[in-house]
């Protein structure tokens, strides 16, 4: 019974249109008070004196907690791992240093929100001012060269493209630039703590990583992990931002243990801009050259970023070391530390602002070659990774780029830029390569089934509206020849069996095997107790000729001989049947190797299957067509096309729905998205949503998506990579070469507001 | 596979636990849409699948306090006290609250009725549209004092007559969601549009504005431009703008997946 | 939000005088401004007396001999713009309502309000950040900062933000007066270019209200321009954000003359902009696009833009024309 890959509608749905579905701070405590935080207004330097007199006579405040007064936390041992991730290498209140604008320097805790909000507008705050590093090629002298980029190396070939570059008049070389982007998911970040004691710990968050929450609670309250519990079973969007932990999680824990009552700490749109990550901004100087027949020589590809409180910086270089069969690629990196808000993954972090440079780059070097980028991405395209010269575990990029150029008519587009319009509007059609890395970690899962014929799978994973329930609910159902309605998922809490963070694309290759796994298990020992009993009509069967469907096993020649899970766990006296596994992405087989029990199994992040063997990407073709209005340059993608090569596809209907959010992160990115600093403060500019743009349903078209569907035989038993980051990937160059193709106007700056389309290029 | 349709797909399980869900009774009527006893007897019902598979259990769901009979609120300290009596989801509420408190955070704090949404707490998203005497409107910016009377409708409160709205109903069927946090809004927002068009009311993208109001067939962009107050961060907009159309034409619309 | 003291009445009279005796009272419409204000710390009025229920702010007259039409001041935006007398008689003005904000937010701005709101100048937001319209003397951090949003028209050296309103934009082309009511009852009216001010060196007053007044109503007087008029709207992303630029142009023909014009702007100053230069050129003349393009570039010419809003030169410039031609051509999109 083929349920894996059906568009069945979420699981979880009905609870999200009636409002059932509960989020972090909606688990409100008996006796809960409220908190809001004090936020620096200079960007770096001391807190000299904070004076809350007036905060601390204003009506239901119970205490304002300050460096003074909080409780002191374990302090950040680089050296030992958590087994979370802090966001920033700051823990609140434990001294007066001020990393960045807007950084936590108070918290006010009062019985009421608005007394709480009020309250924190009257703590006065003085401070010892320094000058802050915040314009990017004023602090680059300064900066570093990272050595390590996610486990690879940072500096590849440096210095070695440019005499081949220079030696030809067939390259290019321009500079492509992104601002910093804030993640803005619908549900701002949220934390209730409620301490039973003074040893253990509840924590209702909103996280993409109950496992890494715990981690990190447990180890700065000095708990045993066992005795704080994370729950988050409904996240209200993540993106990156809630991967890792900031500082509002310690800041209600600390105030739930100072004033001995559960408190809420939901901070504000207005933070959600400056104390949880943000994308960096970047300014990538591409150059490439190819031979007379187009044939790509080789690629340079230098990030310029910054980061602040971690070792963050944006990878924007991974996907140059993934496309195309350059023999010769130079990937460099230069990082400046600035007083912003700490940098932090966002969706697709690396490849996003990656792509729009090395995508808009391959459009100009086409043009340059009087080539269609179309056939200049054929013609240069490798069926290995270029370089690991590894094969790619599986790999149908070409059939993306035959698919998409189809699908959008490539056919109507003209070479010369310039030629279509309707009306005022200027038409262009552009193409850009999608590429994210395939990643697989270790992850458990439980699976019982009851006497009464229903389900409850277990994982501490997460579903950030990636559709995990539903997935989860699916793989179970086919493993176990169970209804989907029969099976309850139940995720999103720490005390279930580990799973890793819902980040980097891999909670479906990472988390689905172990379901699977576990199903498995629980299938052969009902199957093992029936052929082992008198009282079924199976005893004696080779397990090879039973197959199993609807709650029953029956024998395949004869689909008459049956006999029911119900009956089977009756006539054993069993209430429950489970098991729990952990699947491990091995090296050598690549179809994992399940393990029992799982309850502390270890959790590895780094690890992917095969690797040594295998590169594992997912690839993919977007296609843009845009109407650009001649005389206010403002930019309307009218259609788009998306064709994706993510392996097999765990069910149509939510996976089709990842791609379209994907697509349209990129569509902000391109047209509208930018975190603004005032370098005379530090301060964002764009503070809340009415000036930091993200796209409105207008801003969206009808979004064409395509699945190769082939299931890639490396990642796992399954089959299936991860979705979530892929679909943004290319989508900004994409347009911006489809701007180009409408206007002759080429944009290296994101974002294309109309003000940079009227500046004379 | 190619042009896949198919109807809201609800199995048997699922529409009982939704006729369940609803009732007819006004005894049951409450601003939960569905009182706690009835709650509890239908999730009674269910041994697995849908409203199953998730965290809460009924316990969690109407955490204390839950009955809000008039003057039972837990007052703590409340400055500048305005009184305010209203109905919610057809059922009357009569509140003292600080002056300050707006009508997003009585529903969520005061009332448990959390499936109204905080977004951006400033108007700038639309996760806090709630239907007040018919109009959609943002709860976030309505202080608490101002709904004396009126008569507020939030997502808790849409399902009626033994099944889920009909919106509700097309956001399942064409995915008009992912996270789920601005979903009510949308959907409160997409059935006082319906409300809207039907009064031939007209948007910015209205070529004959001088035109007298009629019932009026709206097109996918003047649906997009009537649905921009509501953001969505996952990017469910297609899919939104699929079950929109839906219910605004009456017509079954098909779903695209394609593979290659 | 600090703590306030809330109160509802009918009497007009009884609220002018509580504007009277404390000067930190406001008046609450819809809210959509204010409360936004409030949250940001801001705006801290100590009262706020609810309009819904005030008399004189809800009363619609008939149409009157003249054709006028009295929009009352606590009458929602989206009634007045799906209101039939005003999309027949004024398009424009329903255009520029429906462009502004969204369908949320339109439910619930009172037409009063609309005209009060206050800029979206982020350092006037931010009360970390130096603001002469927020707190006079503490300087203006737009002059020198990210000023992409802000004035090219009449700003002073004390302020360059911009008037955020879509619907006033219109009101200034139709030449609307402002009715007011003061102390005792005492009522005046207010040419609609005269309500709202330059900054000056009082950027913390946005228009000529007197304390104690408060609006009734906006008269807009009748006019031949709904044949020939159309409110333009250029913004960041396609819907729910506030102008860059805006244009109300409305024009009346015979036989393709020009025989009255009316233009204003937003997006470019501290109040609606009427383009008088580019009405007396187009006044008398052809309505073509070749004429169009010369008033536009008459009316841009005594811009002064910031460090980045110079595109705001060239994007009014466009607007003009286009807003023109469309007007022209009937209202609709050419």
């Amino acid at each position: 019974m083929a349920i894996i890959g059906k568009p069945i509608n979420r699981v979880d749905a009905l609870l999200k249109v009636t409002g059932a579905a509960k989020y972090a701070a909606e688990f409100n405590q008996p006796n809960m008070v409220y908190a809001f935080p004090v936020r620096s207004t200079i960007a770096k330097g001391s807190v000299s004196a904070i004076d809350s007199s007036a905060a601390e006579k204003s009506a239901g405040v119970i205490k304002i907690l300050t460096p003074e007064n909080a409780p002191q936390l374990k302090a950040i041992d680089p050296k030992v791992k958590t087994g979370g991730m802090l966001g920033e290498q700051l823990l609140p209140l434990q001294d007066n240093l001020v990393y960045y604008f807007g950084q936590y320097i108070a918290l006010v805790v009062a019985e009421t929100y608005e007394q709480a909000r009020a309250a924190a507008s009257l703590v006065k705050v003085n401070y010892s001012k320094e000058k802050h590093a915040i314009d990017l090629n004023t602090e680059l002298p300064n900066g570093y060269k990272p050595q390590k980029v996610q486990g690879e190396d940072a500096q590849v070939n440096e210095g070695k493209t440019a005499p081949v570059i220079d030696a030809t008049a067939n390259k290019i070389s321009y500079t492509y630039t992104t601002p910093t982007e804030n993640h803005h998911p619908m549900e701002p970040h949220a934390s209730i703590a409620v301490w039973e004691g003074s040893d253990k710990l509840t924590l209702y968050d909103s996280t993409q990583g109950v496992m890494g929450a715990r981690g990190t609670l447990a180890y700065h309250f000095s708990l045993t992990p066992e005795n704080v519990q994370i729950v988050s079973p409904y996240v209200g969007g993540g993106f990156g931002c809630k991967g890792s932990q900031w500082g509002h999680m310690l800041l209600a824990a600390m105030a739930a243990k100072l004033v001995q009552r559960p408190v809420k700490l939901a901070i504000t749109r207005q933070m959600m801009q400056t104390n949880v990550g943000r994308r960096p901004a970047t300014q990538q100087k591409m150059a490439m050259a190819t031979d007379d027949k187009g044939m790509l020589t080789a690629i340079r590809h230098h990030t310029d970023s910054y980061g602040n409180k971690s070792d963050f910086f944006e990878p924007s270089g991974k996907q140059t070391a993934v496309l195309y069969n350059a023999p010769l690629r130079e990937i460099t990196y230069k990082i400046a530390k600035l007083n912003i808000g700490t940098p932090t993954y966002m969706r697709a972090p690396g490849e996003t602002p990656g792509t729009f440079a090395l995508e808009s780059a391959i459009d100009e070097m086409a043009y340059k070659m009087k080539m269609d980028p179309v056939a200049f991405r054929v013609l240069n395209h490798t069926a290995e990774d270029p370089s690991k010269k590894h094969p790619f575990s599986s790999e149908n990029l070409l059939d993306c780029y035959t698919i998409g150029s189809e699908k959008i008519g490539w056919q109507q587009r003209k070479a010369e830029p310039g030629q279509l319009r309707k009306g005022k509007q200027l038409i262009g059609y552009g193409v850009a390569t999608a590429t994210y890395p395939a990643g697989r970690s270790a992850a458990s899962a439980k699976v019982q089934l009851r006497a009464d014929g229903s389900v409850i799978v277990q994982s501490a994973t997460q579903d950030i509206g990636t559709g995990t329930y539903t997935i989860i609910a699916q793989t179970a159902s086919e493993t176990l020849g169970i209804p989907v309605e029969k099976i309850t998922v139940k995720i999103g809490d720490s005390s279930f069996p580990p799973a890793p963070v819902s980040g980097g694309s891999m909670t479906t290759a990472s988390v689905n095997p172990a379901v699977m796994a576990a199903a498995e298990m629980v299938r052969k020992e009902l199957l093992a107790l029936a052929t082992a009993d008198t009282g079924s009509s199976l005893k004696g069967r080779r397990l090879e000729d039973i197959g199993y469907a609807d709650g029953h096993f029956f024998v395949t020649a004869d689909k008459t001989t049956v006999d029911s899970y119900a009956d089977i766990m009756r006539r054993n006296n069993k209430n429950i049947v489970e098991a729990c596994t952990t699947a491990m992405p091995a090296s050598g087989s690549g179809l994992g190797a399940p393990t029992a029990p799982c309850m502390e199994a270890p959790i590895d992040k780094e690890e992917n299957s095969d690797k040594e063997k295998y590169s594992f990407h997912s690839f993919g073709a977007q296609f843009a067509e845009v109407w650009v209005d001649e005389d206010f340059g403002t930019i309307r993608v009218k259609r788009f096309v998306s064709v994706q090569d993510v392996g097999r596809i765990m069910n149509e209907k939510t996976a089709r729905s990842q791609i379209i959010g994907g697509v349209i992160y990129g569509i902000g990115a391109a047209l509208m998205e930018e975190t603004a600093y005032d370098h005379r403060w530090a301060n964002p500019a764009t503070r809340t949503l009415a000036d930091y743009h993200v796209p409105v349903n207008l801003d969206v078209p009808d979004i064409g998506v395509h699945f190769i569907g082939k299931p890639d035989p490396h990642i796992s038993p399954i089959g299936a990579r991860g979705i979530g980051e892929i679909g943004t990937t290319g989508v900004s160059a994409a347009i911006a070469n489809a701007v180009f193709n409408a206007t002759g106007k080429r944009l290296r700056d994101l974002p294309f507001t109309p003000d940079k389309m009227l500046l004379k290029s | 596979m190619t042009d896949q349709k198919q109807a809201a797909d609800f199995n048997e399980d699922e529409k009982k636990i939704i006729e369940d869900m609803i009732t007819g009774d006004p005894e049951d009527m409450t601003i939960f849409g569905v009182s706690r006893r009835q709650f509890l007897k239908q999730l009674a019902v269910i041994t697995g699948g849908f409203a199953a598979a998730q965290y809460i259990g009924p316990d969690e769901l109407f955490a204390a306090p839950s009955v809000l009979a008039p003057g039972t609120i837990p007052i703590n300290s409340i400055e500048n006290g305005v009184n305010a009596s209203f109905n919610v989801n057809g059922a009357p509420v009569a509140l003292e609250v600080d002056s300050r408190m707006t009508l997003l955070d009585s529903l969520r704090e005061k009332l448990q009725l959390t499936g109204t949404k905080k977004g951006c707490d400033h108007g700038q998203c639309g996760a806090c549209t709630v239907i007040i005497d018919g109009n959609r409107v943002l709860s976030c910016l309505t202080l608490t004092a101002c709904c004396q009377g009126k008569n507020v409708t939030t997502i808790e409160g849409l399902a009626k007559n033994n099944q889920l709205h009909p919106m509700q109903t097309a956001f399942i069927k064409h995915d008009g969601f992912q996270c789920g946090y601005c979903t009510p809004g949308q959907i409160c927002s997409a059935v006082a549009l319906m409300d809207e068009a039907k009064k031939g009311e007209a948007s910015y993208l209205t070529e004959n504005i001088r035109e007298k109001p009629v019932s009026v067939q709206l097109s996918d962009d003047e649906i997009r431009e009537r649905m921009s107050g509501n953001i969505c961060r996952c990017g469910a907009y297609p899919n939104i703008i699929a079950a929109i159309k839906e219910v605004h034409s009456g017509k079954e619309a098909a779903q695209n997946w394609q593979f290659a | 939000m600090r703590p306030f003291k809330f109160s509802t009445t009918a009497d007009s009279n009884e609220v002018s005088k509580i504007l009277i005796a404390n000067p930190h009272a406001r008046l609450l419409g819809g809210g959509t401004n204010l409360l936004d204000l409030m949250k940001e710390d801001v705006e801290r009025p100590t009262e706020l007396v609810e309009v819904g229920n005030i008399d004189v702010m809800k009363i619609v007259s008939p149409a009157s001999a003249t054709g006028s039409v009295v929009i009352p001041a606590v009458e929602k935006n989206a009634r007045t713009a799906n209101d039939p007398a005003i999309r027949e008689n004024f398009p424009m003005l329903s255009q520029a309502i429906l462009s502004g904000a969204s369908a949320q937010i339109r439910n619930m701005a009172t037409n009063g309000g609309n005209l009060n709101q206050r800029t979206r100048c982020t350092y006037f937001y931010d009360v970390a950040m130096p603001c002469n319209k927020r707190e006079p003397g503490s300087g203006c951090g737009a002059m020198k900062g990210l000023n992409r949003m802000h004035a090219i028209f009449g700003w002073s050296d004390k302020c360059v933000a911009v008037h955020p309103s879509d619907m006033c934009v219109a009101l200034a082309a139709l030449d609307a007066v402002v009715k007011v009511q003061g102390a005792n009852g005492k009522q005046r009216s207010i040419p609609f270019t005269a309500y709202h001010r330059l900054p000056g060196d009082q950027p913390q007053k946005d228009n000529t209200l007197q304390p104690g007044e408060l609006i009734t109503a906006i008269e807009i007087p009748r006019n031949n321009f709904a044949e020939n008029s159309y409110y333009l709207k250029v913004r960041d992303r396609a819907s729910y954000a506030f102008a860059l630029i805006s244009v109300a142009a409305a024009m009346e023909l015979k036989n393709n003359k020009i025989v009255r014009v009316s233009i204003a702007m937003g997006g470019v100053a501290h109040k609606p902009w009427r383009a008088s230069v580019a009405e007396k050129y187009l006044l008398h003349k052809e309505a073509t696009e070749a004429n169009f393009k010369i008033a536009a570039a008459n009316e841009m010419k005594l811009a002064k833009p910031l460090e980045h809003n110079l595109y705001k030169v060239e994007l009014g410039r466009k607007a003009l024309v286009r807003a023109l031609m469309q007007a022209a051509n009937g209202g609709k999109t050419i």
